[in-house]
């Protein structure tokens, strides 16, 4: 039986849906003209006014809001209420510039977790789940958004935050933990050190469920954490400009439930700006239908993705959008060509013989673009005949070419040799220097 | 017959300095003594490749280090005169079909030439040499030299 937080929401008819939004939209446009003068400058050099949207199509007339604007507007230039209604900030690191602040007031706050509550829910996560957060707590949105949603859900919280996997570990066991919030990245390196501690997740623990997000991953990816693990792997989305992690897949695992209530999801094409139907690539844009400290409009995250507005199987009727593979900033241009780790990542899980650690690395060599994949030497793939360890190498480089277009130089690293994170991992070294 | 085949110790390392030495000072911890040793090297990496007096210590001390490691079926071949010995070995085996995958020599104590060999099909092997009274040694053999 398929088990929902709120049915009526969350399996109203697409009509009544929209015509929810366009009414939320209308009452955001003037809550953002009255409240932020940096959004009313914005407006006006549009030249577009509140009374110009009308209806849902309105949309399009209004500004993106674009990370810059955060940092411009540093720390709470954005911000549409005074500070002493703000029950918390969290931070995002900037690795260039500035880092962004989002501010929360005390609906915001019951928003979040009231959107995680649902994801949950639909996953089949609650009352009777020990749900451990792997998530860091602090400044980051992961561990306390998580937190908050998970005891809204009805769920126990172990808060373990991240690193010290020994701990992790030991805990998961002794309380028995039945669900797991942590990164793909985290989830591997977890698995890795059970077993090097003679523990197995599918046997030993009672770990059924992993919430797993804040990097992109690929469905190769899940696949093989369902099966090293013995769990169903869920997709987590969210950004810390929008709150934090929002909206999960549910259990058919076909796509991401975006709450229309809460948010309104576009897909634009990256080029023109011009909103894109469904079923085609491109950018995600995403407003804030009920944010009040920090709404933001038309707010261009940066991923690329396809949305559905079919209703899924689950019964829910909220548009969804498909696993987010990469985002326009990951994206290497190696000889023109446009390559996305994610591709990378679906291909070297598809070849058995290769584990689940890979490090890209670009350079330009004579000024020439040029791309090593590193893999590590698996136990079950190890050979001790010089050919076959050849052969690998020239199967995973050809493999990687006809995906990509591109020659690709593939070395063997010894096995437990490349980088394990705790949170998010860096699979990218790009060493040209432009 | 089968009691004929060699445990041969087979890992998996990148070319970087400290390797060899992190090797045999895991070995030698564990009392495990090296009889035999050649590395083949290719590009980035090299395969590493030992006959040891105890390969079974030796695998789990190495595969608790960290190495990617196995252990793989080797025929060591006593030689008393060694071109000559080498291509009757090579005949017999050829006249059966039989590929070499690699081998190896190497001197004892005791100035026997041995030579390891890695054949794709061991069982057909230890049978065509030995009707060709080659001498094969065994387990024993290595851990007495
Ligand atoms: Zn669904």
């Amino acid at each position: 039986m398929i088990e929902y937080w709120n049915p009526q929401v969350e399996r109203m008819p697409v009509d009544e849906l929209k015509e929810l939004q366009e009414q939320k939209l209308k009452e955001l446009v003037h809550y953002v003209y009255q409240h932020s003068p940096f959004n009313k400058k914005k407006f006006d050099d549009a030249g577009v006014k509140p009374e110009d949207i009308k209806k849902l199509d309105d949309i399009k007339k209004l500004p993106f809001t674009y990370k810059q604007d955060l940092r411009d507007t540093y720390p709470t230039g954005m911000f549409c209420v005074p500070n002493e209604q703000l029950v918390r900030f969290h931070v995002s690191s900037g690795t260039t510039g500035k880092p962004t602040i989002v501010g929360y007031t005390k609906n915001d706050i019951d928003q979040w977790s009231l959107s995680l509550a649902r994801a949950l829910t639909s996953i089949g996560v609650g009352r009777g789940d020990v749900l451990q957060i792997s998530y860091g707590y602090g400044l980051f949105t992961g561990g306390l958004g998580m937190h908050y949603g998970a005891e809204e859900a009805g769920a126990t919280v172990l808060p373990t935050s991240a690193g010290n996997t020994e701990k992790q570990l030991e805990l998961m066991q002794d309380l028995s933990t039945t669900v797991l919030a942590c990164t793909p990245s985290y989830m591997l390196f977890m698995n890795e050190a059970a077993k090097q501690a003679g523990i197995s997740l599918k046997d030993d623990t009672k770990l059924r469920i992993g919430i797993l997000g804040a990097e992109p991953w690929s469905e190769e990816m899940r696949t093989r954490i369902e099966e090293s693990s013995g769990i169903k792997a869920y997709d987590i989305f969210g950004t810390s400009e929008l709150s934090g992690p929002l909206f999960t897949e549910c259990t058919y695992q076909d796509g991401i439930h975006i709450w229309a209530d809460q948010f309104l999801v576009e897909i634009i094409d990256p080029e023109t700006g011009e909103p894109l139907p469904d079923g085609e690539q491109g950018e995600l844009v995403i407003t804030t239908l009920v944010k009040e400290a920090l709404p933001l409009i038309r707010y261009k995250i940066g991923d690329l993705t396809v949305k559905t507005s079919e209703p899924c199987r689950c019964g829910r009727t909220h548009p969804r959008i498909m696993r987010v593979l990469g985002r326009v900033d990951d994206m290497l241009i190696i000889r023109g060509i446009n390559v996305f780790p994610g591709q990378i990542e679906s291909v070297l899980m598809n070849i058995s013989e290769v584990g689940e650690h890979f490090m890209i690395i670009v350079d330009r060599v004579n000024e020439l673009d040029t791309m090593k994949v590193q893999i590590e030497m698996t136990d079950a793939a190890f050979s001790d005949k010089l050919n076959d360890i050849m052969s690998l190498e020239k199967k995973v480089a050809s493999s990687l070419k006809s995906v990509l277009n591109l020659a690709v130089e593939v070395e063997l690293v010894e096995n437990g040799s490349l980088p394990r994170s705790m949170g998010k991992s860096k699979k990218v070294i790009d060493n040209r220097k432009i | 017959m089968e009691d004929k085949i060699i445990k041969q110790i087979s890992l998996f390392s990148e070319n970087k300095s400290g390797k060899l030495a992190s090797i045999a000072s895991n070995l030698k911890n564990a009392n495990v003594n090296i009889r035999a040793f050649t590395i083949a090297e290719a590009g980035d990496f090299g395969i590493v490749r030992m006959v040891v007096d105890k390969p079974d210590v030796a695998h789990s001390v190495l595969h608790d280090a960290g190495f990617t490691v196995s252990e793989t079926s080797v025929l060591g071949i006593e030689m008393d005169d060694v071109p000559g010995s080498l291509s009757v070995i090579a005949d017999v085996l050829g006249k059966y079909n039989i590929n070499i995958d690699y081998a190896y020599a190497f001197v004892t104590k005791s100035d026997v030439a041995l030579l390891i060999v890695r054949v794709d099909d061991i069982k057909s092997a230890l049978k065509v040499l030995s009707s060709a009274n080659i001498n094969l040694i065994d387990m024993n053999n290595i851990e007495a030299i």
